[in-house]
């Protein structure tokens, strides 16, 4: 039995579009999403979200071991979004992480090209949690004073792979982090560090 | 009755395909008038009908490599009937009432006890499609050049 | 430099209510209405579609109606609404050669199976105005003939040609999915893919303009009309969810094979070599322009010299679209006050030396 998507589409998609919106322009800072979307496990709501938002047939979907493994997800984002899955992280256009722990190390997926930066991949993580005040420090364009999240769980080596990615701008992957109800940004041009 | 596997049986997907095909070059009223008539159960949005595009491709050469030709509107509905079973329409145009109604008929097309209650539910909108396809041609057939050979010149 | 000038507001809603009377016109006449358009300006609701790039004859007709029958005006309607609609995909190739036909002619054979069919044509008016038209009036029903038995079978002239090698084979399709303009921007050399696409929709004065240069010399071709048929075909999508194609009705396409100059070389027989046009609605003289269009574009892969604008892939590509070209040419009413400016004081300052200098030159002769 096939799960619905969007209950409104128009502004089902909108009202996600705008908190991604914002989370990419406000790096760091917190976003309520809240979709109402039921998916079939293991998607969550907010990588359900994004994905019927942000997908479509002409942007080639990576998806996680985890997720990959369910037949039930591949039918749901497959009908709801028309989306071609690839197994091929380098010709995703989005890669939707169920399990960060695990996440691939970022070089391997699209990067981008110096004509067209912005063909490089587009990751969304499913967290257990994120919140603000606490964890890695933020700065770059977007930021306004001292900005800090913590990330639960942290994929390993995952502020290095940062570093490097934000060192080969403007090439490079942009991340959005979700958590239950809730939606962050990383584009490539914020510098995360330890402290 | 569940969801039937996609069990692909070409005859079953042939005849399915027919009635789609048929559904399409029907009239909104036609699919209403069938509807109507097999006494159909509410059904539920598996996904709203919506209108959309579909990249019609040619053949360079007409039989070669495909090509772009242009985008066609088109209409797509997903329901599901209370039994489970699951319906689809695509078709030409902007008509979602005619989707939503096309892909009802579907989903009680592939139910082997209705289909053929559905079939003759269709078959009003079936004969128009034929007796217009029939008048078309014989109307192209009276403008075909029956060629006379004229004299030739040596006489 | 575009200068942002406000104000103006009220002139511009003024000058939409204006528009809306003009539109209309005298209230004591008839307003036309979207069918009226749709189907008794047929052929303009086909070359909307075409150039729109979008199969849709009820929108199509809508556009022209809004559009006061400006055909550039009523393309542009239909591109933005069309940014509107979200992608399902691509169908799969339609098959003209099961066209449902309306019309069939060839130039190079006259017996054929199928026969020549005329169908609905100017072809055989002699283009005198009929003023029994300017009345509304009773049509008398067309006449009718039994169908004969070949009449379904409308084989291509060309592959009739082809059973004896007599003309080069179409290229063949290895799978790889077609370039889109709609979706990358043209990269010069284009692909013939590519180029079908942006001569399809694109302006059909432009496109018949270059198709007509070639005849007279520039890049000539030596073309024959191989086949037209105008017809009904139908168009196949594979959604997802289903896995098989579904029929999604048929849309009226107009294909023209042109046949054109033959080629030989050292180690291979000559041949005939192959224009190809095809365009949404009855397009005769769009598809016709197009197939003269394509095969001068071939010009390089067939090892001739690539002397004249029709043969110019940048030329052709990046000037045939209507929009494009109206949009940059319309631009120019946008305010260019500053620019203008800077030009203003340039030629004053130039004049004022040049007058200077021929002074003191008069001085210096005296």
């Amino acid at each position: 039995m096939l799960a619905p998507g969007f209950a409104d589409p128009v502004h089902g998609a909108q009202g996600t579009f705008r908190a991604v919106m914002n989370a990419l322009a406000r790096p760091g800072l917190l976003q309520p999403l809240d979709a109402g979307l039921k998916p079939p496990a293991p998607l969550t709501p907010e990588l359900a979200a994004l994905a019927l938002a942000l997908t479509d047939a002409d942007t080639p979907v990576w998806l996680d071991a985890g997720l990959a493994a369910s037949p039930e997800v591949a039918a749901y984002l497959r009908f709801h979004t028309g989306a071609p899955l690839t197994d091929d992280p380098a010709r995703a256009a989005f890669a939707f992480i169920r399990d960060p722990a695990r996440c691939p190390p970022l070089a391997r997926f699209a990067q981008g090209t110096p004509a067209y930066p912005d063909t490089s991949t587009t990751l969304v993580l499913a967290l257990d949690r994120i919140a603000n005040g606490e964890g890695l420090h933020l700065a770059g364009p977007g930021i306004k004073g001292p900005t800090r999240i913590a990330l639960s769980p942290l994929p390993e080596g995952f502020l290095a792979q940062l570093a490097e990615n934000r060192a080969g701008f403007p090439l490079g992957v942009d991340v959005i982090l979700t958590a239950p109800g809730l939606v962050a940004g990383l584009p490539r041009s914020t510098a995360v560090t330890e402290s | 009755m569940a969801t039937r596997p996609l069990q692909p049986d070409p005859e079953e997907i042939a005849a399915r395909q027919a009635v789609m095909a048929l559904c399409a070059d029907a009239s909104r009223d036609d699919l209403d008038a069938a509807v109507k008539a097999l006494a159909a159960p509410a059904v539920e949005d598996l996904r709203p009908p919506e209108t959309g595009l579909v990249m019609a491709t040619g053949r360079i050469g007409g039989d070669g490599r495909p090509f772009n030709l242009g985008e066609v509107s088109v209409t797509r509905a997903a329901i599901r009937l209370p039994d489970g079973a699951s319906g689809f329409a695509y078709h030409l145009g902007r008509d979602r009432t005619k989707a939503r109604l096309a892909a009802t008929l579907d989903a009680l097309w592939q139910d082997p006890t209705r289909r053929a209650r559905v079939e003759a539910a269709l078959e009003p909108a079936a004969r128009r499609a034929d007796a217009d396809r029939r008048q078309a041609a014989r109307r192209t057939a009276a403008t075909r050049v029956e060629f006379l050979t004229v004299a030739r010149g040596e006489d | 430099m575009y200068v942002a000038v406000k104000g103006g507001e009220a002139a511009i809603d003024n000058a939409h209510r204006l528009l809306a009377e003009a539109r209309r016109g005298d209230p004591a006449v008839p307003e036309l209405t979207v069918a009226q358009i749709r189907a008794q300006m047929a052929l303009l609701v086909d070359r909307v579609m075409a150039e729109g790039s979008l199969y849709d004859p009820d929108l199509a007709a809508l556009a022209l109606k809004q559009a006061r029958g400006d055909v550039v005006e009523a393309v542009f309607l239909v591109r933005a609404y069309r940014t509107t609609l979200p992608r399902f995909g691509a169908s799969t190739p339609v098959d003209t050669g099961a066209m449902a036909v309306a019309r069939r002619i060839s130039a190079t054979f006259k017996d054929l199976p199928g026969g020549q069919v005329l169908g609905p044509t100017f072809d055989y008016t002699h283009r005198l105005i009929d003023f029994a038209l300017a009345a509304e009036g009773a049509v008398e029903p067309a006449a009718e003939a039994e169908p004969r038995d070949d009449a379904d079978t409308c084989p291509r002239v060309t592959d009739l040609l082809a059973q004896d090698g007599l003309i080069e084979p179409s290229p063949p399709d290895d799978g790889a999915p077609a370039g889109d303009l709609t979706r990358e921007p043209v990269d010069y050399p284009a692909d013939r893919a590519l180029r079908l696409q942006a001569l399809a929709r694109g302006d059909e004065g432009f496109v018949l303009g270059l198709g007509y240069s070639t005849q007279r010399g520039y890049g000539r071709t030596h073309p024959f009309v191989g086949e037209i048929r105008v017809g009904d075909v139908a168009v196949e999508f594979v959604p997802e969810e289903l896995g098989f194609p579904v029929p999604l009705g048929r849309i009226r396409l107009t294909e023209c094979q042109m046949v054109t100059q033959f080629k030989g070389s050292g180690t291979a027989p000559p041949q005939f070599t192959r224009g190809y046009g095809l365009t949404f609605g009855q397009s005769e003289r769009k598809a016709m322009a197009m197939s003269l269009v394509d095969r001068a574009l071939r010009a390089e892969e067939l090892g001739e010299p690539v002397a004249s604008p029709a043969q110019d892939q940048e030329f052709v590509l990046a000037h045939c679209d209507s929009l494009q070209a109206t949009g940059f040419v319309e631009h120019l009413k946008l305010p260019h006050y500053v620019d203008f400016q800077a030009e203003l004081e340039l030629v004053r300052r130039l004049r004022a030396e040049f007058f200077r200098d021929s002074d003191s030159m008069q001085e210096a002769a005296e």
